[in-house]
Parts: structure tokens; sequence; C-alpha cells
């Protein structure tokens, strides 16, 4: 099913945000709602996007490449990002990432056996006082996680897995 | 003293509609509305002396003042992007005090004649972008957003949109490009925001903190909020705080207060009690400051932090302790701005590739004394010579790590 089809109601509500003459504006949220059940936006729904705004398919995948929370590839259900820069890792986020390599049998950028889980490193998140922290991107959208151990965390894979955040 | 900005911490639940109206909330706004010209809106920020608390600390009302009005319609924009690295202090703002920053924000619109105004946060602010949507809606309800505000012949209304990951969109330009759909990459400028911004009509920008002084400044005047802080840097700041202090998290203070009593009063000291090395007052984009007794005893206000060789910027504080090694601490920095680099202007693209090659090189003991001649060498060429600000600031904790703190590079190299 098309884009427009599937969602016509949330689609309505967001090109209401911008001026009809502007509707491109809505290349980013459209994008969030194309890779919610898969987690990446596939080719379909690039060309749907493209129509539903008048802009080429090429502009659609230029935004996809440029901005980091978007992807083009299927990766696991959840993606963990742990905030690795300068003021996490001065509390500790560097060790906190290798252990969950380590307990989770993965590395940076792989996914765990069952596709549950793609751990992947990511640039500051504004939780500098909460370290060590990561964001969870899945099907129900981006959730922090702050103060957190390696037993926390895989007792939220744990939960994860039965389909709980 | 009570908090200006912080009030959540003085005032349960501030962040429910009822709980705000209760404390003055929205009379700022009403007052403006149905009583004052918008030009008169605009004077008493000016008077007050409030800055841009997203880094440049431009003063708002001149900003404000610098709309087109010959040029119709005029947009407002909050950069609620939040990414340098060490600050955290919007987002606290929007989830607990979320009134008093909307509230900011329509009082700016109606000053310039806005109709339309917009959040821009990070993608990652998604649960905070979908409350303050539930506020924006109680607003509407509530008679504060929608057509004809107060009876009067002014409407308004308020749309959030999320970003995707990209530090250079709280570059105000970047941001437009990137709320018109487009990738996030900086104009070049002149014309500014205020002649041409967003869909080319004239349009402010101002950061989540800069917005929420304004209903305060409104209700308690500008003399009142000049009271505070110093004749440079007027009223109070939050302070985010972090690296290697025992109680991290965000300090509002007046402008002026010292590194010592935010570090060790409201910070508590140093994890272990470990002397300090280095400060970093604007997070990542920062100039190291070498710590001693009178840096400690400097009051952070603009004027007077430059003295001790760095910008306050956004007041990110990043305390660094002796185990820290610079080398380190720049090889952070800069694979940090070489991913963020946007990739329109050629030096700020390739500064960070080469620079991030010749920090992992020295980091990991693999460079040579040559090498950090030769990473000093690029980072002094590239300032000057960046399309934005964002291109410079990857620089700054480059030349002054290895300008002032040049044992920790020889060692490096050595080892």
């Amino acid at each position: 099913m098309s884009l427009d089809k599937k969602y016509s109601k949330e689609i309505k509500q967001i090109l209401a945000k911008y001026p009809p003459e502007h509707k491109r504006s809505a290349v980013m949220p459209l994008l969030y709602l194309a890779q919610r059940e898969e987690g990446y936006v596939n080719k379909e729904a690039m060309k749907d996007i493209a129509r539903i705004l008048d802009i080429t398919e090429t502009d659609v995948a230029s935004i996809i490449g440029f901005y980091t929370l978007y992807h083009d590839k299927k990766a696991g259900k959840y993606r963990m990002q742990v905030c690795t820069d300068l003021p996490c890792a001065l509390r500790g986020a560097d060790e906190f990432l290798d252990k969950l390599c380590e307990n989770l049998g993965v590395k940076v950028g792989e996914t765990t056996e069952d596709g549950l889980v793609t751990l992947e490193s990511v640039m500051c998140l504004a939780a500098c006082d909460r370290a060590p922290m990561f964001q969870t991107q899945g099907p129900d959208g981006i959730k922090y996680h702050e103060y957190m151990t390696v037993d926390r965390t895989m007792e939220l894979v744990e939960a994860l897995k039965g389909g709980k955040e | 003293m009570a908090h200006v900005l912080l009030r959540h911490r003085d005032i349960p639940d501030l962040n429910k509609l009822s709980v705000y109206k209760k404390n003055g909330g929205f009379a700022a706004f009403k007052n403006a509305v149905t009583k004052m010209k918008p030009n008169e809106v605009t004077d008493v920020v000016k008077n007050s002396g409030l800055r841009g608390r997203g880094g440049a600390g431009f003063p708002t009302g001149m900003k404000w003042s610098f709309i087109d009005n010959k040029n119709w319609p005029h947009y407002v924009v909050a950069n609620a992007d939040e990414s340098e690295p060490g600050t955290f202090k919007d987002r606290e703002i929007m989830e607990s005090n979320p009134f008093q920053f909307l509230e900011g924000l329509a009082i700016a619109s109606y000053a310039v004649g806005a109709t339309v105004a917009y959040v821009y946060l990070r993608g990652e602010f998604w649960q905070v972008a979908a409350f303050l949507d539930e506020k924006i809606a109680e607003m509407e309800e509530a008679g504060y957003l929608g057509d004809n505000l107060f009876g009067k012949d002014y409407s308004l209304k308020i749309f959030t949109h999320l970003g995707a990951g990209a530090y250079i969109c709280g570059e105000e330009t970047a941001l437009l490009e990137s709320l018109e759909g487009k990738r996030g990459q900086p104009r070049v400028r002149p014309p500014f925001p205020p002649a041409v911004g967003l869909y080319g009509k004239p349009t402010i920008i101002n950061n989540v903190e800069t917005f929420t002084n304004v209903p305060m400044i409104l209700a308690n005047g500008a003399d009142w909020y000049k009271s505070m802080g110093t004749a440079d840097s007027a009223g109070v700041k939050i302070f985010s705080l972090s690296g290697r202090v025992r109680k991290p998290g965000n300090y509002e203070l007046p402008f002026g207060t010292t590194f010592r009593q935010l570090i060790y009063e409201n910070g508590m000291g140093i994890q272990e009690g470990r002397p300090i090395k280095a400060i970093m007052p604007a997070g990542a984009s920062s100039s190291m400051i070498v710590v001693d007794e009178k840096v400690l005893d400097t009051p952070m206000d603009y004027a007077s932090v430059r003295t001790v060789g760095a910008d306050l910027g956004s007041a990110s504080v990043i305390v660094l302790d002796d185990t820290v090694d610079m080398d380190w601490v720049i090889n952070k920095t800069i694979h940090f701005f070489k991913h963020e680099s946007c990739g329109k202007c050629t030096t700020c693209r390739e500064g960070n590739h080469w620079m991030r090659n010749l920090t992992e090189r020295i980091h990991h003991g693999k460079g040579s004394s040559e090498d950090v001649t030769l990473l000093l060498n690029v980072a002094k060429q590239m300032q000057g010579k960046c399309l934005c600000a964002l291109g410079e600031f990857s620089t700054m904790a480059v030349v002054t790590s290895i300008e002032r703190f040049p044992e920790d590079f020889k060692k490096a190299v050595k080892a």
C-alpha cells in the first residue's frame, strides 16, 4: 500500500503545518512515517514521498543520506545508540560501550543474532550530565535511557525481547 | 534566589497549564497583545540587555528590531536543536517549564508580527516534541493560541518540527534550510534571516533559553532584569556543567558568578578531589582555559571569560581533571566535528578530515612531532575561511590544546 493511503490522516496533519506552496518542508516528518514499520525507508516509500511533495527521488535520497536518524538499510528492530562524545566519555561512556559489546556479543555497528538490537556509537545526545546513556530508535520512535549500567541495559534488552520498552 | 528560568525547581508541576496560569502565566502575553504596540515589546527586551543564549550572545531586542517590515509574512523560529557536546539546558526547560518558553515564543511572534512560529527540535528530542505538541494543544484550547487572541486582531499558531540528527542545524541558516525540507547546510550571509529567512521571508530565530527569559522580563520590567548579572551580560544564565565534577547538571546563576562557585559549590568539586586541568566553557567548540586560582575566580560573563582565553558561548562548562590527556580530548572533539561537518565548504569538510587523521595518529602513539606541527598548521589555516561558525569552532580546541598544553603532545608522540 502506498504511503499516502496507509497514513492519509497523519499526512494531512503534517502537511497542514506548512504553507501549501512549501510542502517540501514535510519531507522530514514523512520520512519518519516511512521508516516507522521497518526501521528504514524502502524504495517505494521514497517514490511515494517524492510524488506527494512534488520533488525528485534524488531530493528525498539526499535528505536520507544527510541526516543520521534516517536509514536506507534494514538493521535490528531497535538501534541502541550510545553517546561516546567528550562529556559522556569523561563519565565512562567508552568503557560502558565496550562492556555492552561483550555482553551483547557484537561489535559496534553490528546486530545481535536474533535481529533485536543494532549497537551504535553516536554523537552528543544532550544528556551529558546523565552518562552513560543511549537512545533507542525503534518502532515507537526514539527514547532516552540515562544513568545506565550494563546490568540495567541487559534488563532493557530482555524487556525489548518481550516487546516492551 | 528564586529561579527565573528553571522555575519548575521552585514550583512543582509548573508544566501543567493550571499551575503555570496560577503563577502568573500568560499575563505578560495578554498584556502585550492587549496593551502594547509590537515595537514597545521589542523596546522592553532591548532595554533589558538580554542577549542570545544559543552561544553567539547577540542582543535579542536589536535582532528583533532588524525585522524587515516591507516584506511579509514574518516568521519566528525557536532553535531547539541543542547539539553542542556539553549543552543540555533547553531540554530541561522544554520538559519542565514548557509554557514559559512557549509564552516567550508567542510574545516574540507578536513583537515582530509573525502569525506562525516553529519550534525546530533536534530529532533525538522525539519525546520532548510530542510533549510540546500536547502543551501547544492545551494553549489552543485555553485561547492562548489561535485566531483573534484576547479579542484583538492578532492570531498565532505554533508548530513543532523535528530534525533528524545533524549538529549543523543549530546554525540558524542551516536550520532554515532543514525546515524548508532540504539538507541542513548554511547559507551565505548576508542577507541575514531578519531580512531573508524562512521561505525567503523575514524571520527571527532565537534559542529556547532566550525566549524563556522574555515573559519574566515583560512581567517584571527591563530594570529588574538588568539588576541581575553584570553590565555587559545582563540577567541570569543556565550553566550546563559536565565532565569530571561530582554533581553535573544545569545551574541557573546570574552572569558574573565565578567558575569556582559553579564547579565547587554547585558542582560539589572534582571527583576524588583531583585538581582541575582545564575548563571548556563553551562545550566542544571551546578554547581550553588553563586553570589556576585566578581563572577560578574569574566571573562568568561574556567579557570576563574572554580575558582568560575563551568565549562563554552557550555556557556548557566541561571540566577536565589532571588525569585527562589533551591529545585524547581533541581526538574526541575532532571525531565529532568531522562527523558533523555538513560538507558544503571545502575548508571544514577537508580540514576536519585531515585533522582527524592526525589526531588519531597522535593519540594512538603513532604520530611524530611534525604531525603535531602539521595539525596546528591545518587548524590555523582553517580559521577565518569557513562558511559558518561551526567550521571555525572545530579548530578552537585543537589550537589551544597544542599551544597551551604542549607537554601532553610531546608525551603522546614519544609514547
